[in-house]
């Protein structure tokens, strides 16, 4: 059954049916309404949603939370994501399923996302969601991922898509609850000389010291791994495409209808979407811009996705930026760059 | 007086610790608590029903002996992981270990928060006065006129602030159940703490609310005296300042 729901409300149903029983979060806009949903939804499930002190203490239970083999979540807006940055890197080492939302202001937070500000060599798992039916899916997903590689799973959203009614599918089949978990510190592990530790540190019960082929260098595989495994993306019109528009997020749906629009009016331009921040899908972007004259790269920011999507294509096209900074006076990420026309005009723009 | 020889604690290892091995500095107090905490949890029968959340300092280096289910924390998180595995398993009892740079200085807030909202762990503070891992530094706890690396002269009120006495800090708030400050310096006092650490995970198990035990331990290395000075130095430096006793039980607050 469909129903209008707002994105926030939306999310919070898909990760209640994927199986999640805990949430802990600090009130920020526009995230605020997330955490509304899952306070009013979590405790007749059984499950619990705290309001923690501060986005660190946020992320603090959810990690002791995940530790037991329990599916949690947090999350925040940008600013509250770069509170959490320490645990986040940390959370790739204690190899953790965490599934963490940032309702971003804008786009800024892409290099936030996907190089991070937390210590040492570490990488999370970002989805970008386009509208709010694609983050009921990417949503289910996010747990799938985080429990398939015992890795934290970003999904990057914002005002637009926390704020946006749209009709959705209500129900998705629940995912089955976790199983035991042979590595879960759920406290029935002790007095048997095989503890259960989850630990970010690399050490192992009972020895001394560390491993770094087992530990640093073993995580650094998993990411390759998940590189080579994880990259998705969305791709319309590329075949004969002279211009190639890349964008992501909510964004990318205003850059979609123009290039339709554009299309159908018999100019030759494609429309590309990393679905996955990270992995970027560098090849399969690299391919669609094989036979492009120039590559149009809309991002509501100073400019921060451009320096993938160059790495991608490696100088085979020019890359230009066509989006910018844009809000109102609020900060929220609400301007003038969300408004198809203009959209439209820019891409027209690029094109001569 | 009757004379014995001394009994070599050390030859009797816990059921719940891996292995006798420590890299600690000789005359550290931080493996006498290690061993309270694993006696008891056996004790009271609830190694299969235990998480420990270890947060980072010396004491760290002895995670990784603990036959127990362990959650390692950065440094001054544990309270909140504690409160998010508690709600996630409420039949298991759950203990944090943590330092006064840790639990005092970083971790303030997360401890405060933690008691204030009455949750059913029990935080169990390793205070030696010191950061000891990085070679004796000034932390939230150090006593005025303490000398340390960074505080060379000894710590000046007006040049680096007064210290910080936890318990005293904890004990009126409302969801704290039980709170109370031990010392290992010497046997009486061991037993003691004992005590104190078994009425902690009895105030827990009992549901009734947050649980703090501060157990005061020696860092000859830290505190620049020879080992066999430690506990005498505990007593009559940090012990005058953080004074040890009960300050809450079965939420009443004792008059000290």
């Amino acid at each position: 059954m469909r129903r209008l729901m707002e994105g926030s409300e939306a999310i919070a149903e898909a990760a209640l049916a994927a199986g999640c029983r805990f949430f802990a979060g600090y009130p920020m806009t526009p995230f605020t309404e997330l955490l509304e949903s899952f306070a009013a939804k979590l405790p007749a499930l059984g499950g619990a949603c705290l309001n923690a002190e501060s986005e660190i203490e946020a992320i603090g239970m959810a990690w002791g939370a995940a530790a037991t083999g329990a599916r949690a979540a947090t999350g925040s807006t940008g600013q509250g994501l770069a509170l959490m940055q320490e645990s986040l890197s940390e959370l790739t080492r204690a190899e953790l399923p965490l599934v963490v939302f940032n309702m971003a202001r804008g786009q800024g937070d892409y290099f936030q996302a996907t190089r991070g500000g937390g210590h040492g060599d570490y990488r999370l798992i970002v989805l970008a969601p386009i509208d709010v039916g694609e983050a009921v899916a990417l949503t289910r997903e996010a747990f799938e991922l985080a429990e398939r590689w015992r890795n934290p799973v970003l999904v990057m959203g914002d005002y637009l898509l926390a704020h946006t009614q749209e009709a959705v599918e209500a129900h998705a089949d629940e995912i089955p609850p976790p199983p035991p978990r042979a590595w879960a510190a759920d406290g029935t592990g002790g007095g048997r000389k095989r503890p259960r530790h989850v630990s970010s540190l690399g050490t192992t019960p009972g020895s001394k010291g560390i491993d770094p082929e087992s530990f640093w260098k073993r995580i650094q595989a998993k990411h390759e791994a998940i590189a080579a495994a994880e990259p998705r993306f969305e791709a319309e019109s590329v075949e004969d495409a002279e211009l190639l528009v890349v964008a992501f997020g909510s964004l990318a749906r205003f850059a979609r209808h123009a290039v339709r629009e554009l299309r159908s009016e018999g100019l030759r331009v494609g429309y590309f979407r990393p679905i996955t921040l990270w992995p970027f899908p560098s090849e399969a972007l690299a391919r669609a811009a094989a036979q492009v004259r120039r590559i149009a790269v809309l991002e509501q920011n100073a400019g921060q996705m451009i320096d993938d999507v160059r790495l991608a294509v490696l100088g085979a096209a020019p890359v230009l930026g066509i989006g910018g900074i844009s809000t109102d006076a609020s900060g929220f990420g609400i301007g003038a760059l969300l408004d198809p026309e203009g959209v439209r005009a820019r891409i027209q723009g690029a094109v001569q | 007086m009757s004379e014995r020889t001394a009994t070599r604690t050390g030859e009797f290892l816990p059921r719940l610790q891996l292995s006798p091995d420590h890299d600690l500095c000789p005359g550290c107090g931080e493996p006498l608590v290690l061993r309270l905490i694993l006696e008891l949890i056996e004790e009271l029968g609830l190694a299969e029903r235990a998480i420990g959340v270890v947060g980072i300092g010396c004491y760290t280096a002895l995670a990784p002996l603990i036959d127990l289910d362990l959650i390692q924390a950065l440094h001054g998180r544990a309270p909140s992981l504690a409160t998010g595995a508690k709600r996630m398993r409420p039949e298991a009892l759950l203990f944090t270990l943590q330092g006064d740079g840790d639990m005092v200085n970083e971790g303030l807030q997360e401890v405060i928060h933690t008691a204030a909202r009455g949750e059913a762990v029990t935080c169990i503070l390793l205070n030696n006065g010191v950061f000891g891992e990085t070679g004796g530094h000034m932390t939230a706890t150090t006593v005025l006129g303490q000398r340390t690396k960074n505080t060379i002269e000894g710590r000046s009120a007006a040049q680096h602030g007064h210290p910080i006495q936890l318990c005293e800090m904890i004990a009126p708030l409302g969801g704290a159940a039980y709170v109370a400050r031990g010392s290992v310096h010497d046997a009486a006092n061991v037993s003691r703490t004992r005590r104190m650490l078994r009425r902690a995970f009895e105030t827990q198990l009992s549901g009734s609310g947050f649980s703090l035990v501060e157990v005061l331990t020696m860092c000859p290395t830290g505190w620049f005296v020879p080992t066999a000075k430690g506990p005498g130095y505990l007593d009559e430096v940090l012990g005058a300042v953080h004074r040890v006793g009960e300050l809450k039980r079965d939420g009443v607050l004792i008059a000290r």
